[in-house]
């Protein structure tokens, strides 16, 4: 049985350390770190080659007119498009991560969902993204859900497997709890909130439950596994939180790009603007920072 | 290395402070015909704030005069409608300068920033707000038959641990009611009882019917045994509550007592651990520990005792103790060097008694006075830390194996002012529930306040209740 989770205390818990102040030299910290733990993410059905290839362009030089900015971690995307992605980022510190397993739904056979994860793999991708079968998990059929990540991890093999639980449809704290729990057992080597496709995406008291499913785990096994949040995130200030959150539940030793991610998209411009406000003490326009 | 230290991030409104506080009287300031003034000191820096003035015999004798007159002209005739626009205008003009009242709680008692900004001043603010709204409704607070009739001149004494909460605890159903007041803040905290002051006059609150006196435990006393006194509102020890209740034994004064605490928390295997540790933290480190209704007590499951042990240990090296202003501080400063010297005291007693301590491990501040959070393992029921009140960030931790013997346990103490049960099982909270003496027993939470819900002890803890309707009618002649 699953660690049970009170609603009232853990978003009580999650708005205080919402209310971390973060500033000067911490928010400049906070924004390197945000940016090199970021997976750049576009999975839109619009998605194509061109699209994906200033992707690529920006991860690997967000802002070429402020000193010190490094790469994001990763970019994210559909699996046909791992080649392009791969192509553009040869012999760069950017990884390429796909999702896969009939993502965002997961709403087909095994055998799918493995040549999906196999596909993506022989294309090149370093990471894989899985959505666990949400139907069975509320059905109660937990084995078959645990049963369904070992066998991915197993098409794995090295490659990094990222677990994504889809809170928003897990309906209570304790699911989320128990799914963070089982996947950690199959091997996920990240457990993930969202796919970015469901009205609810990463939120703070999630990131909070998953990051002690982390800990107990990490407490139990001696495995440390990763963090990746995922859905909404836009703002430098909700970024901050979650490093906040990180920090004070894992601790800075989970604060790096092997064992924690943030999947986003327009976040990226805004830590950007920030960062330039803290260099200049002025904010610059949209304008002024390249768009993708 | 670190690698996302939270930079210092104090808070940077400033407080209007005045070099010398005069006494509050007739609505006007005055200076003490004692001709003695005392320092009020920033405990998380030992720096002088302000001078205040001492007030003694013939000065708290001058307050009730003034309070006793404001009773018979205006206060007591006045159209409860219109008390109420009074009310309504402080409550307005805390919420107005709820920051700058924030760092003036902050500097005056050490508590973190956080904790005045989010916690006392709003819930002051509250007070005023809801207790405003009784004014013109208080036949709704009476039996059938009772008509709703003030008391007269009332004394309240509170503490330094929550100074503007307690006193808007006292003054807003006072006001309400229709009574005049003479309010005595505590020594080390007299600050925002003066800003309160401030307010109040600006409010254009009628003269006398609040009065201000600070000074020290002997101001209190006079206060307490003012012949023209008719009702007397405390809150603080045990020891003081008790001197009080002798003292005024036979003169007809009403009197509410609001005393120390020794809370059980109790944590049975099946809680929502990681949210336990929340309630037990906040229970006991919330205001460095200086609350009466700390759970200071913690009653573990056996089965879960080494597990929570573990939790809590990393979990108050999270704790981020230092400068009380920092936004971020979540441990300030103790409140005075007295209380700090009491604190360890008991501690060494504690260790003396056979406890184990564990304390987070940080730098304590090079000035000031501070302590770390702590708790004691291997706590018998017997031991002091285990009976006494100790009012600082230190927990003593003791097991039990049943729930009867949880209940035992948790009600074997003189007092009875709070309790606190961790069970995800909501029959067995409810059940729980009722066999705890204690005036407030908080089910999964801890530390919850609201204007409309009743607060007050069982036994040495105190009696009469404060906030809701109850508090209301310990205003009211009945």
């Amino acid at each position: 049985m699953s660690v049970t989770v009170d609603a009232v205390m853990l978003e009580a818990r999650a708005g205080s350390l919402a209310k971390r102040s973060i500033k000067t030299t911490s928010k400049i910290a906070g924004i390197h770190l945000a940016i090199s733990c970021m997976d750049l993410t576009t999975l839109e059905g619009k998605d194509s080659e061109g699209r994906v290839r200033s992707l690529c362009a920006k991860a690997l030089h967000p802002a070429p007119h402020l000193p010190n900015v490094p790469n994001v971690a990763a970019v994210c995307i559909y699996p046909n498009l791992v080649p392009i992605a791969k192509d553009a980022l040869r012999g760069t510190p950017v990884k390429v991560a796909s999702v896969a397993t009939a993502f965002p739904s997961g709403q087909s056979s095994l055998e799918v969902k493995l040549a999906d994860t196999e596909n993506a793999i022989a294309a090149g991708a370093d990471e894989i993204d899985m959505v666990i079968d949400r139907g069975a998990f509320l059905a109660g059929r937990y084995a078959e859900v645990y049963e369904e990540i070992i066998a991915v991890k197993r098409a794995c093999g090295p490659i990094h497997l990222k677990v994504i639980l889809e809170t928003g449809e897990l309906g209570s704290y304790d699911a989320v709890r128990r799914a963070s729990d089982l996947a950690l057992e199959a091997g996920a080597d990240f457990i993930k909130t969202s796919t970015g496709k469901v009205g609810t995406n990463a939120t703070f008291p999630v990131a909070v439950t998953m990051c002690e499913a982390i800990r107990d785990y990490a407490r139990r096994t001696g495995r440390r596994a990763g963090l990746k949040v995922a859905g909404g995130v836009r703002t430098t200030k909700q970024a901050m939180t979650y490093l906040v959150i990180v920090k004070e539940t894992l601790g800075e030793g989970w604060l790096q790009p092997d064992l924690f991610r943030i999947g986003a998209s327009s976040l990226l411009d805004d830590l950007l603007m920030q960062y330039e406000k803290e260099l200049t003490g002025h904010y610059a326009g949209r304008d002024y920072f390249p768009m993708d | 290395m670190a690698i996302f230290e939270y930079a210092p991030a104090p808070e940077t409104t400033k407080a209007p402070i005045r070099e010398e506080y005069g006494l509050f009287i007739d609505g006007k300031w005055t200076s003490p015909r004692s001709g003695q003034y005392f320092d009020t000191v920033n405990p998380a820096t030992e720096e002088t704030i302000a001078r205040v003035a001492y007030g003694a015999n013939e000065d708290v004798d001058r307050a009730v005069r003034a309070a006793r007159k404001a009773y018979e002209k205006y206060w007591r005739k006045m159209r409860p409608a219109d008390r109420a626009k009074y009310i309504y205008r402080i409550a307005r003009a805390i919420t107005e300068r709820s920051r700058e009242l924030a760092v003036l709680e902050t500097l005056d008692g050490g508590k973190p920033i956080k904790e005045s900004r989010d916690f006392d001043i709003p819930l002051s603010a509250a007070h005023f707000f809801y207790y405003a709204g009784w004014a013109d409704k208080l036949e709704w607070a009476m039996r059938a038959g009772e008509e709703p009739r003030p008391i007269g001149v009332a004394g309240q004494i509170v503490p330094w641990n929550f100074p503007l909460l307690m006193a808007a605890w006292k003054l807003a159903p006072a006001l309400a009611c229709g009574n005049t007041i003479v309010l005595k803040p505590a020594e080390t905290t007299p600050l925002t009882a003066l800003a309160l002051a401030h307010i109040a006059a600006e409010a254009d609150l009628p003269p006398g019917v609040l009065n201000v006196i600070t000074g020290d435990g002997a101001t209190g006393a006079t206060l307490v045994s003012h012949a023209d006194v008719d009702k007397i509102a405390f809150t603080g020890s045990t020891e003081v509550g008790k001197a009080i209740q002798r003292a005024i034994a036979g003169s007809g004064k009403r009197l509410t007592l609001e005393l120390g605490g020794k809370a059980a928390h109790i944590v049975f295997a099946d809680a929502p651990i990681d949210q336990a540790i929340e309630g037990i933290v906040n229970g006991i480190y919330f205001n460095q520990g200086h609350v009466c209704c700390a759970g200071s007590r913690l009653l573990v499951e056996e089965s879960i005792h080494d597990e929570i042990v573990v939790r809590l240990t990393d979990r108050i090296q999270t704790l981020r103790l230092g400068n009380p202003l920092d936004k971020n501080t979540d441990v300030g400063a103790i409140n005075s060097k007295m209380q700090l010297d009491k604190i360890k005291e008991l501690v060494s007693s504690g260790i003396n008694e056979g406890a184990v301590l564990v304390q987070q491990s940080c730098d304590l501040p090079a000035r000031g006075y501070f302590f770390p959070a702590s708790f004691f393992t291997n706590v018998q029921q017997s031991h002091r830390i285990a009976r006494e009140e100790i009012f600082g960030p230190v927990l003593s931790i003791l097991t039990f194996r049943t729930p009867e013997e949880a209940v035992e346990k948790a009600n074997n103490t003189p007092y009875g002012l709070s309790a606190g049960i961790w069970t995800d099982k909501g029959s067995k909270n409810m059940y729980i529930a009722q066999y705890l003496r204690a005036g407030v027993v908080w089910c999964n939470t801890f530390n919850q306040f609201d204007p409309s819900s009743p607060f007050g002890g069982y036994r040495e803890s105190g009696f009469g209740r404060e906030g809701g309707v109850h508090g209301l009618r310990e205003y009211l002649a009945h």
